[in-house]
């Protein structure tokens, strides 16, 4: 149902750079709409990142995330052709994966 | 599984709860995305609550922490780029809070041994304020500061 997230993860040395541009709303819950009327929050709260089933980053996320969240970290290891898979839940319950092959 | 831990939490039997988790470590190999979201900590308000629930009692100075890629001046509130790097040893989380924001409580990373304890992102700032990262290190906190000014604010209305 969400866009699919933007991942590029590539080799720097003996570690692996990994760049997400996800799409979501990361609505605050602080916004009223035209009637005044509080525009519920709805945001990610968690993220996984995953290298060959290891995983090399999780993170709690607050409203304060901005709009189409970018992240970017580095672990060691990866190989070019290896997968890093990225996973985000939402606290509407709803959840997204991607993947991408290390370059 | 999931519906009573949201009920617990509903309850507010949850705070207990949410303690003892954070107490017993914030990675659970292979249950990464199991790990509850830590209400307390994200509606705290400030830098001590934000710590307490944590799990932490107190955080120490630390010039090991730097801001990289990060303005001074931010043109636009709802996007403001953060880097946290950390040089403080056995670095196992670095959380970004927002003093002004109307929760402090913007992000936690969870550091995994072989991962580089520096991350990059981008946050909401309501206004001008000083950013804090709290870094998590051999079960100690350390925290640094910056302040970005914003020219437009970005948390709503």
């Amino acid at each position: 149902m969400a866009d699919p997230m933007k991942i590029r993860a590539n080799v720097v040395g003996d570690s692996t750079e990994v760049k997400v541009l996800m799409s979501h709303e990361m609505e605050t819950g602080q916004r009223k709409d035209a009637q005044g009327k509080a525009i519920p929050a709805w945001h990610i709260q968690s993220v996984a990142a995953t290298w060959n089933g290891k995983t090399v980053l999780t993170a709690e996320w607050g409203p304060a995330v901005s709009k189409n969240p970018f992240l970017s970290f580095k672990f060691k290891g990866g190989a070019k052709g290896d997968k890093v898979q990225i996973t985000w839940t939402d606290n509407k319950g709803e959840k997204r994966t991607d993947e991408a092959v290390i370059a | 599984m999931d519906g009573k831990r949201r009920d617990v939490l509903k309850t507010g039997g949850g705070l207990t709860l949410l303690s003892l988790v954070a107490a017993a470590g914030w990675l659970r190999p292979g249950d990464a995305l199991a790990a509850e979201w830590n209400k307390a900590a994200f509606e705290a308000k400030s830098l001590d609550d934000t710590l307490k629930a944590l799990g932490g009692s107190g955080s120490t100075p630390s010039k090991d922490i730097a801001f990289v890629s990060t303005p001074d001046i931010a043109e636009n509130g709802a996007v403001v780029p953060i880097g946290i790097t950390s040089a403080v040893p056995k670095t196992e989380s670095i959380a970004i809070l927002i003093e002004k924001n109307p929760n402090m409580l913007a992000a936690v990373f969870d550091i995994p041994p072989e991962t580089e304890p520096a991350i990059n992102t981008r946050v909401k700032m309501g206004q001008s304020s000083n950013v804090y990262a709290l870094v998590k290190a051999d079960g100690k906190y350390y925290v640094a500061s910056k302040e970005i000014k914003v020219t437009l604010g970005g948390c709503g209305g």
